[in-house]
Order: C-alpha cells, then structure tokens, then sequence
C-alpha cells in the first residue's frame, strides 16, 4: 500500500484540510483516546526544536503511541556521518510513522522517498512546516468558525517567513479570501506569490505602515522582523520599531479579530496585548497539539 | 561550385544539428556519447545562416528516443535530428523541453539535501523561454544562468 506522507502544505487536498479540523476539534473535545497504543512513533529532530518536539510528543502521549528517537543530531549516529537515507531506512524498519526536523531543505521529501512508512516534516530548514499550518488554519476556523472570507494580515517578514507562505497557499483552497500584507520594503511577499493571487483573482493589498488599517481585520497574524534578515543594518534600525503590535492599536479593531503568531515571539508583540482577549497566541500553541493529533490519526487511517 | 560537407556524410544514424558551440561538449556529455563505441563526427564553430556559427554531431548507427534526446534541451533548445537511413533523411524531429527534468543539472540552492547526499536531483520545469525550474526535494527556483550540469 502506498503511504501517505505530509511533507509541503500544498500535499493535502481542501477535503483533508476540512477532515483534519474535524478531528482536531474532536481531539480537543476528548483528548484521551488510545488510537496509537501498541504503535511506535520516531520523533527524529536532527536539529533542536524543542517547542515543535513537546507538541509532537505530547499528541503522541495522549494517543497512548510510543516515542523512540533523538532531540539533536550529536545524540544520534549521525555524527558518526551516517547518512539521512541510513538512518530513515533503519528507522522505518523500526516504527509506524517518522516525524523528522532536519536543517536541510528538502530533506523531509527525500525521507519519505526512502521511508516505508508516512513521514511528517516537522521543519525542513527555511522550507516548509505544514503542521504549524494547520494548526494555524484550526485556530482560524475555531475563532471565526469558518476559512471562508476571512480577511487575513499577515504583519513582519513575509519574504523568508515560511509560515506565512504556507498559510497564504492553504487559505487559497477557501471561498474568498482577502490578503492584507504589511511588511518593511525589503522583507516584502515575494512576487511568485502575488502573481499567483492576481492570477487566481484574488485580491490583496500591500503597506508599509502598521496603522489603524487592521481595524479590517478578522486575522493578525505577526512574525519576527530578524536583524540577520538585512543586507543593510541602517534598514533595519529604521524598521525595527514600526512593526510592533501594542496594546492600543486594538482599540477599533473587530469583535471577532483574534491575534496569531507562530512563536517565539521577541519584541514585534508588546507584552500589553497579552491579556487582550484578542490575544490567541498561547492557545494556538495548545491548538497545535490536537492539530498534530489529527494529522498522525489521518496519515496512519485511524480515524 | 559545389556544396562541399563541412562534417563527412553517415550512411545510417543520427545528426544533431543547430548546437550552440559552447554547448557541444555538455551535449556529449548529456548523451552519454562518450561511452558510445559507434562512429562519431562533430563539428565546431560552423558557420551558420540561423545562429551565426554552430556545432554539428554525427552518430552512425544510433538512433534516439525522444525522451532521451530531449535531455539535451537545456543546452541546445533550438537543436535538430535527423535520422538517416542510407544516406537520406527519413525524419526530421526538433528538441522539445521535458515537463520534468531527472540529474543533468544540480539544485541551485546550496542548502538543498541533493547537494550533500547522493540524490538524484528532479526538477518540473516551470517556463522554457528562459527555463526555470522548481527542484522537488527543496521547491526552490533554479533560473537557466544559474544551472550547473552534473
């Protein structure tokens, strides 16, 4: 039987985005379900993740499934120089599903090549990290009960967030979205992604203020503005301040406007917001557990 | 006077023509003709009404399927075969771009898995004129002035 792996957002189809907030939402209702018991699951994370990790493990543990693997390459054969493809082909004669990190781009999609059995990529490099998509996309539809016309802003590094990218190309499968981008010129959404919202009709609107603008906004979804990311360190003392979400630039923002962000969060979310009700972060970090649980349920066909 | 060949005729085989002359040798390459124990003639730095100059190659009794030939398109997009039987051309084919591309070149991106590991590199191509192409394994963009042949 072929298995089924999630390696790119882009890998699953609108149905299996909807049957995985499904599960989610019945996962959060009754979280203690032994789905996975007799089961072995490798978390492989060949570079430190530790906040992605205690999220895999924890949906594990509450499936009733067994952990085997590593939290850093130096405590695994890999730095005797084995090689990925080694080490997958030995791991999936070992276990039922392989949740990798690994600091190379493409890597997730070469292990599950190899692999017998479905492999999740829980980050290749600057490349992909579907599950944080879907759990960002569960904390949207628990907050605003649908994908539908969700107006979305996505504030920061839009050009190498690779969040941002993911949950712009999810979004897309749903009925008419609208893109609000506000991000310092040289971290701009890049072109391929604005050619492919005007090529689909889609419309979107770009700023480099962070202004009472988000007053429209069903969705503020924040991200780091990083130093590194600046050829010129100049752009970046000038930037570094503007795109901090406070307080009291919520105050005509919407009802229903709720506020995400991938985390770690450093400065771009003033500590004032956090006991605005608006403030989801921390709860999307708890959705990522029954996201994650519904992602191992569908690829292993549990549920 | 009489139209002399600039690279001596074929009974039976395959002539590529309309090579760029800086792509003869990744064409050989490509095609692997280096291993190929038939006879071959080539031709560099023709002159050419089309391309200025050209390379030409002559392969007697080989004969190529069009998914193998079509390799070469990266190097020599505008390229012609002819196949010849008893010295006449019995068809004529033009090189067309793959809709994926498997080896050949190497991902662009230095922190793509098939630059350290011994991976065959695969790439859907997204445009011909000029050619990019997408890697599988990382989804990043390798432009045609950016392409390095394996």
């Amino acid at each position: 039987m072929q298995t089924k792996s999630l390696i790119s957002i882009t890998d699953f189809t609108k149905e299996e985005y909807l049957k995985i907030m499904r599960l989610a939402a019945d996962f959060e209702a009754n979280p203690d379900q032994n789905l996975l018991q007799g089961k072995v699951i490798a978390t492989l994370f060949f570079e430190p993740s530790t906040r992605t990790r205690l999220s895999f493990e924890t949906a594990i543990n509450r499936l009733g499934g067994k952990i085997i693997g590593f939290s850093d390459s130096s405590s695994s054969s890999v730095s005797k120089g084995e090689t990925l493809h080694d080490t997958i082909k030995m791991v999936s004669n070992y276990a039922d599903l392989i949740i990798m990190r690994h600091p190379m781009e493409g890597s997730a999609r070469y292990a599950s090549e190899v692999s017998n059995i479905p492999v999740i990529n829980a980050g290749d490099g600057a490349n992909q990290h579907p599950s944080q998509t879907l759990l960002d996309m569960y904390s949207i539809m628990k907050t605003q009960g649908t994908l539908d016309n969700i107006n979305l802003f996505l504030v920061g590094d839009l050009k190498y967030g690779r969040t941002v990218h993911s949950l712009l190309m999810a979004m897309l499968q749903f009925e008419n979205p609208i893109f609000n981008f506000i991000a310092p010129a040289e971290l701009a959404m890049p072109n391929e992604y604005k050619l492919l919202l005007a090529s689909k009709g889609i419309k979107y609107y770009e700023h480099d203020e962070f202004t009472d603008i988000i007053n429209a906004a069903d969705i503020i979804y924040m991200t780091r503005v990083q130093k590194e990311r600046f050829i010129d360190p100049v752009e970046y003392e000038k930037v570094k301040n503007i795109y901090i979400l406070r307080n009291e630039m919520l105050k005509g923002t919407k009802e229903n406007m709720r506020i995400l962000h991938p985390l770690p969060r450093i400065n771009e979310i003033h500590t004032d917001v956090d006991d605005n009700p608006k403030a989801y972060y921390f709860t999307q970090a708890k959705n990522g557990v029954y996201a994650r649980m519904a992602i191992i349920a569908h690829l292993l066909n549990l549920k | 006077m009489e139209k002399q060949l600039q690279v001596s005729a074929i009974k039976d085989g395959t002539v590529i023509d309309h090579i760029p002359t800086k792509a003869l040798f990744k064409v050989i390459k490509i095609l692997q003709l280096e291993e190929c124990s038939q006879m071959i003639t080539f031709g560099n730095n023709l002159d050419s009404k089309a391309m200025k100059t050209k390379a030409i190659i002559k392969i007697a009794n080989r004969f190529f399927a069009d998914e193998e030939v079509n390799k070469i398109a990266l190097v020599a997009p505008n390229a012609k075969l002819n196949t010849i039987r008893d010295y006449e051309v019995i068809e004529k084919r033009v090189v067309k771009t793959p809709k994926e591309i498997f080896g050949i070149v190497s991902c662009f991106n230095p922190k793509c898995i098939t630059n350290v590991e011994n991976i065959k590199t695969r790439f859907e191509v997204l445009s011909n004129k000029p050619i990019t192409m997408k890697c599988f394994h990382c989804e990043k963009i390798t432009n045609e002035n950016e392409m390095t042949y394996l």
